[in-house]
């Protein structure tokens, strides 16, 4: 293709791109005014100018919105983390159903007195009040009598929840004050966030972070071990409490500012998802503090590019995707490292029974491998060493196949098994190991020696370094070092017990 | 009182309030007993989607495949949250937490998406409309009958059956699913049929009493009978009443009580929780073995005799070591034991009454049947330090601690059983002799 057919070929793309474009542009236009099939959902593309604006917070709205959810998302994801390991993920999601008679009743309260029923400062505070007294029944249910913890929650959020339904169905009836809108409280709207909004997060969110480091260490002992917090002269309920009160500050703030259903989410995703990478308690804080803040200002500049997508819900799905990557891909805790980990030592645990199985025949015959062999041992033909364990011919070959690769073992052509060296030295260790925990079994747990050999089996593989010198101490007298004892029992030819 | 009640119209709606809070806990019961009583409430908001997906596909507000979606998306909740839980070793409540969140998030972008052509809305949902019952109505064998009504006598009906039918089958999977498996049960899919059975009858119950409040029947009638009771049998015959006493008077609740400040009636699905937490106070406060004050009566019962027989004690003491100054008038023994007045003199009263003490001149004298009762108490008490010492290799201070709280518990047998363990001994590892049965 010479350059002037390429030169071409670009230009008619960029044309029939330009043309496609136009249409669909024309195309919307035109759908805006008649109505549509339900179906189609097309998405218009930010331009270039959004993308800049919103990634370089220009626009004071955005950066309001931007600025808020992030710091939300930070302090929730922080207190969350807590709640998480105290087993109180959906204490957040009880609670903030328990504001709603809070609200109704101090809108009520004020509209009767005369004073302005829908001010912030009134419904926070009745919000604020109500949702103590959720966390109050809640603890006194879990502490007082033989309801669990869940029913507990269950039982607050929905008598609360029908409470506050109730009184804004009276407080609807109300002349004065406007009731109208009142519920819409605790569902928050998010892109309409208010400076003052931002401001209370902001405040919110450092009081909870300052909290959090503050008394870092005494809720880190209480969400692991509370009764030793407690022996430790520790004020376990005050700090439980103290816990209790960032959850309902961070709560009750990002409630009317986001809404109820983000609050539950930023409160339990990131922390869920900060559980899958570390085992350390400051890092999976960190982790969710950076998770809930970096979900909330994707989420929400996802939002604020895209058309009609909302950025509550935006935020939500965000957090919940960093959710199901960390839950696969987590190197710590995540469910494919958690299967190669298993699948390892699976494989680990049929080579050693390979090579035991490979000593323990050659042993039979008189012949058994020795550690100091340089050539290959004498070979087991496959058919003897199929009836030792309950493996199949294919499971068997598969097994053999892959110490081959390890050079631990080789197929002859005969179908029999030989040893290498490295095999040999292998397959002492193994079977050292099983006699020392055989004996050791006998010796000190009462185990009848017909019994051991399939309880060895479940341990021999797991044996680190320093308990193997701990067996070897102990049943000593009758293993010398570097010596394999006989086995204590019957190692029964396969083909007369088969 | 009554004004405007009328029973084609109330009694419509207690039916379908009572119906569909039967329905609900007879199922909570299992639900409570598998610590999953947020799962009703996950269930409610994790719907949306479903809702909005079969509203796309058939582009109808027809209630059949609404029902269907809503209800695929429940089981998928439930299903899901298990698998999280399960494989991803997340704490059940936290693995419910990120599910339906995520998908009501989910459901709420797919609505807002087709804003234009949707009329759908989220709140609508989430608030049930029990007081229109009786305006939409079906014939039934002839009969006018409002269709909530109709839909939810099914879903009681299939509860129910499930119920009676798996009774044993549920009870023990819910209890140990470890052994339900062993005798050939299989739990697993226990779990999914009840799980099943509960997204179906939240999703039906969201036209009654709304989703959110769906929770409540869920859990509040199920909790109240579990503080009730130790039998499951009962505990869900306690729940299904409690369920339609809370939607009776919560109706009843809903109309008067707006009525007696001067407003028309309020929400009758939020009464209906609120009289069922009224219900679950009560028990609280009530319940004769696991209540708050059942339970304080007895603690108090319990210290209250401690207190007693550590009076007799003392006084069995002060006899035997022939203590002539010992202050026995009722300021004296409480600053001995170290005591309360209130308690102390409650005690003393009480010990008065039974005959076991005397009021003498320098204070409370044992009665022959007091010093009867106290020479058993300190032989228990003796015969524990022997045994502590023999068999457990206690010493030092404890011994004597550990005995104090051992003898009020030790009736005869148990005496005679710890005299033959140290092989009859007369004195105890103080040198005290130990006095005869």
């Amino acid at each position: 293709m010479s350059r002037s057919q390429e030169r071409s070929a670009t230009k008619i793309a960029i044309a029939a791109l330009f043309v496609l474009l136009t249409l669909m542009v024309t195309s919307q236009s035109a759908r805006a005014g008649e109505s549509s099939s339900i179906t189609d959902r097309s998405v218009d593309w930010p331009t270039w100018e959004q993308w800049r604006r919103v990634l370089l917070v220009e626009d004071y709205n955005t950066r309001l919105v931007l600025a808020g959810t992030t710091l939300l998302g930070f302090a929730a994801g922080a207190v969350g983390s807590f709640t998480l390991l105290r087993k109180r993920s959906l204490m957040g999601d009880a609670l903030s159903h328990a504001t709603l008679p809070g609200i109704g009743l101090a809108f009520v309260l004020a509209t009767l007195t005369g004073g302005d029923g829908k001010s912030l400062a009134v419904l926070l505070a009745g919000a604020t009040l109500s949702a103590l007294c959720g966390l109050a029944v809640i603890l006194v249910i879990r502490n007082a009598t033989r309801i669990k913890e869940d029913a507990a929650l269950g039982i607050v959020l929905s008598v609360f929840f029908g409470a506050g339904v109730a009184v804004l169905g009276v407080a609807q009836q109300m002349r004065t004050g406007h009731a109208a809108g009142l519920e819409g409280f605790i569902y928050g709207k998010t892109a309409s966030m208010v400076p003052l909004d931002a401001q209370l997060i902001g405040l919110a969110a450092a009081v909870v972070t300052i909290g959090c480091l503050l008394l870092f260490k005494e809720f880190k002992l209480l969400c692991f071990d509370e009764s030793f917090a407690a022996s430790r002269g520790y004020p376990v309920v005050a700090l439980d409490v103290a816990l209790m009160v960032l959850v309902v500050a961070v709560m009750i703030i990002g409630l009317q500012a986001v809404g109820l259903i983000l609050m539950i989410a930023l409160m339990v995703v990131p922390a869920c998802a900060a559980r899958f990478w570390t085992e350390r308690m400051a890092v999976m804080t960190i982790a969710a503090a950076g998770i809930g803040a970096a979900s909330c200002f994707a989420g929400a500049a996802m939002s604020a590019l895209l058309p009609r997508l909302p950025s509550g819900a935006m935020i939500v799905v965000v957090a919940t995707i960093v959710f199901v990557l960390s839950m696969l891909f987590a190197p710590a805790r995540g469910l494919i490292a958690r299967a190669v980990r298993r699948m390892r030592l699976e494989s680990k645990v049929r080579r050693q029974h390979l090579l035991r199985a490979m000593y323990e025949r050659l042993e039979a015959r008189g012949t058994p491998p020795r550690p100091d062999q340089r050539d290959e041992s004498l070979p087991v033909p496959f058919d003897e060493l199929l009836p030792v364990r309950s493996w199949t011919a294919k499971e068997l070959r598969s097994c053999i196949r892959r110490a081959e690769r390890q050079e631990l073992l080789r197929l002859a052509s005969d179908d029999s098994v030989r040893l290498s060296p490295a095999g040999c030295r292998e397959a002492i260790k193994d079977v050292h190991h099983h006699r020392l925990w055989e004996l050791y079994l006998i010796k000190y747990a009462d185990v009848a020696p017909s019994q051991v050999d399939r309880d060895a089996d479940a341990i021999e593989h797991v044996l680190d370094a320093g308990m193997i010198a701990e067996l070897e101490s102990l049943v000593q007298e009758q293993v010398a070092r570097r010596r394999i004892a006989p086995s204590p029992h019957d190692l029964a030819d396969p083909e007369q017990s088969a | 009182m009554f004004d405007g009640w009328t029973w084609n119209l109330d009694g419509w709606i207690i039916v379908a309030g009572i119906l569909c809070a039967v329905a609900a806990s007879l199922l909570g019961n299992f639900l409570v007993l598998r610590r999953l009583s947020m799962l009703g409430d996950a269930i409610s908001h994790a719907v949306l989607p479903g809702l909005a997906a079969a509203f796309l596909l058939t582009g109808t507000r027809d209630s059949i495949p609404m029902f269907l979606g809503a209800a695929a998306v429940g089981v998928l909740t439930a299903l899901v949250s298990e698998w999280i839980r399960g494989y991803g070793k997340v704490d059940e409540g936290a693995a419910m937490g990120v599910v339906f969140t995520g998908l009501f998030a989910l459901g709420l972008i797919v609505i807002v998406q087709a804003a234009d052509r949707v009329d759908l809305d989220p709140g609508c949902v989430l608030y049930g409309a029990i007081e229109l019952t009786p305006l939409d109505t079906v014939s039934v064998a002839g009969w006018q009958v409002p269709r909530v009504v109709a839909v939810l006598s099914v879903v009681l009906l299939v509860n129910l059956i499930v119920v009676v039918v798996f009774f044993k089958e549920l009870k023990i999977s819910s209890f140990d699913p470890a052994l339900a498996m062993s005798l050939g049960i299989n739990a697993r899919a226990m779990h999914y049929l009840l799980m099943t059975l509960v997204a179906v009858t939240a999703v039906a119950s969201f036209e009654t009493v709304g989703s959110i409040l769906v929770v409540a029947m869920f859990v509040v009638p199920a909790a109240t009978a579990h503080l009730c009771t130790d039998r499951l049998g009962v505990m869900i015959l306690i729940s299904a009443l409690v369920a339609a006493t809370a939607a009776v008077f919560g109706h009843a609740g809903a109309v008067v009580i707006p009525q007696s400040v001067g407003y028309h009636s309020t929400t009758t699905a939020g009464m209906m929780a609120v009289a069922a937490g009224a219900c679950f106070t009560v028990a609280l406060l009530f319940a004769p073995r696991y209540g708050v004050i059942a339970r304080w009566v007895r603690r108090r019962a319990l210290s209250l005799s401690i207190l007693a027989e550590d009076l007799l004690a003392v006084l069995f003491r002060a006899e035997e070591r022939q203590t002539r100054d010992f202050p026995r008038d009722g300021a004296g023994l409480r600053d001995t034991l170290q005591t309360g007045a209130t308690a102390t003199r409650a005690a003393l009263f009480w010990l008065r009454r039974r005959g076991d003490l005397q009021l003498g001149t320098a204070g409370y004298d044992l009665t022959d049947q007091g010093r009867q009762r106290a020479r058993r108490l300190i032989r228990s008490h003796r015969l524990w330090e022997r045994y502590l010492v023999e068999a457990g290799g206690v010493g030092g201070t404890h011994l004597h601690e550990n005995a104090e709280q051992l003898e009020h518990f030790t009736d005869e047998a148990l005496r005679r059983q710890l005299a033959d363990e140290t092989a009859s001994p007369n004195v105890d590892p103080h040198g005290r002799p130990i006095p005869p049965e």
